[in-house]
């Protein structure tokens, strides 16, 4: 691709990602949502996260999508450990350590 | 009930600007350490655009522009497959989408603020952004618009500018991460971390559930169109459970 071209690339991506981020904000700004909308707003990060996640805990860029154990396990104890203890740090955590001894044992 | 509190609040400007200024320092606080796994993605991001063949001026004028990790390695992969420009950008567009759910879930909250601080507040919603502030507000709804907006950007102070620089550092080091680190895994986990303590209903659960199954069943879908898909099924799936669930107890 060539450098106008890349260019070209950046300035879409970032203008479109702009108005895809200031659509509802921007544009409702006061006005009260219906309350349907409201209902199946308050679902949006259990409904966005987990589906990004999946296909990424399953299938991993790094192992060349294939199943991998210790990443399998790191991705169940942070998501134990957040619903547990409500915390989103303490799942980091817990998901991290667990992937680096997961990595060792199964590495 | 927020107007009715900035009425009050503008009577007594000094206490609101110190709840203001308290509510902006938890916002950075509480958001510091998502910077273990925004340094880690914004060096990957920075190597693959090295690899790519591209200079410091690209990698982090995309960084600045789009600010949005997953997207843009989506991106910058397409253009290494030599994929055609309107698939790039309409890949990466599709990855984003799910942004206008985070800005429509918003609106009950930031809705009343200032235009410009609402066009502002656009630009620097991210996963992490978004996830911690929408978790503060659901738990303090007491909380003034200004208050929630102070929140909101300092979050945006704690993560957005390490995104800049560690883009730059990436490129400029331009030497590959092994992969025995696991960094790649890293934003997986962060967003298994912003929606785990959320799952506390069982329409949440259910939401959560077809979110899951969904990605799965639809991953055919071209334009990674699926996760959009699969999280509007989630959605319908988390207000219908919340409906029965309210015609059962009443």
């Amino acid at each position: 691709m060539s450098e106008s071209m890349i260019w070209g690339v950046i300035l879409c991506l970032g203008i479109g990602t702009y108005l895809i981020r200031f659509s509802f904000l921007g544009l409702i700004g006061d006005r009260d949502l219906p309350p349907l909308a409201n209902k199946l707003l308050r679902y949006v990060p259990v409904a966005v996260l987990p589906a990004i996640v999946t296909p990424l805990v399953l299938s991993p860029q790094a192992t060349g999508g294939d199943f991998d154990p210790a990443r399998a396990i790191a991705a169940l104890a942070a998501l134990a450990f957040g619903a547990w203890r409500r915390s989103v740090i303490g799942a980091i955590l817990a998901g991290m350590i667990t992937l680096y001894l997961g990595l060792w044992v199964f590495g | 009930m927020d107007r009715a509190r900035n009425s009050v609040s503008r009577k007594a400007p000094v206490m609101s600007q110190n709840t203001t200024r308290s509510a902006f320092l938890a916002g950075f606080r509480q958001s510091l350490p998502f910077n273990l796994v925004v340094i880690p993605f914004a060096l990957l991001f920075g190597v693959l655009a090295h690899e790519t063949g591209w200079g410091v001026l690209q990698a982090i004028g995309m960084s600045l522009a789009v600010i949005a990790g997953a997207s843009q390695f989506a991106a910058l992969q397409l253009i290494n497959d030599n994929a055609p420009f309107i698939v790039v950008v309409l890949t990466g567009l599709a990855v984003n989408l799910r942004m206008a759910m985070y800005s429509a879930s918003l609106v009950p909250h930031l809705g009343a603020a200032p235009l410009w601080q609402r066009a502002l507040a656009a630009y620097a919603l991210t996963d992490q952004t978004y996830g911690v502030s929408l978790a503060r507000f659901t738990l303090h709804p007491e909380m003034s618009i200004r208050e929630r907006m102070a929140f909101f950007f300092g979050s945006v102070l704690a993560i957005c500018p390490l995104w800049y620089v560690f883009t730059i550092v990436g490129v400029v080091a331009g030497q590959a991460i092994p992969p025995e680190f696991g960094l790649d895994f890293a934003a997986p986990i962060t967003f298994i971390a912003l929606f785990a303590p959320m799952l506390r209903s069982l329409p949440h659960l259910a939401a959560a559930f077809v979110s899951v199954v969904a990605s799965l069943a639809l991953s055919f879908l071209p334009f990674n169109l699926w996760m959009i898909a699969a999280a509007c099924l989630a959605m319908a799936t988390g207000a219908l459970a919340e409906t029965l669930l309210e015609r059962r107890t009443s």
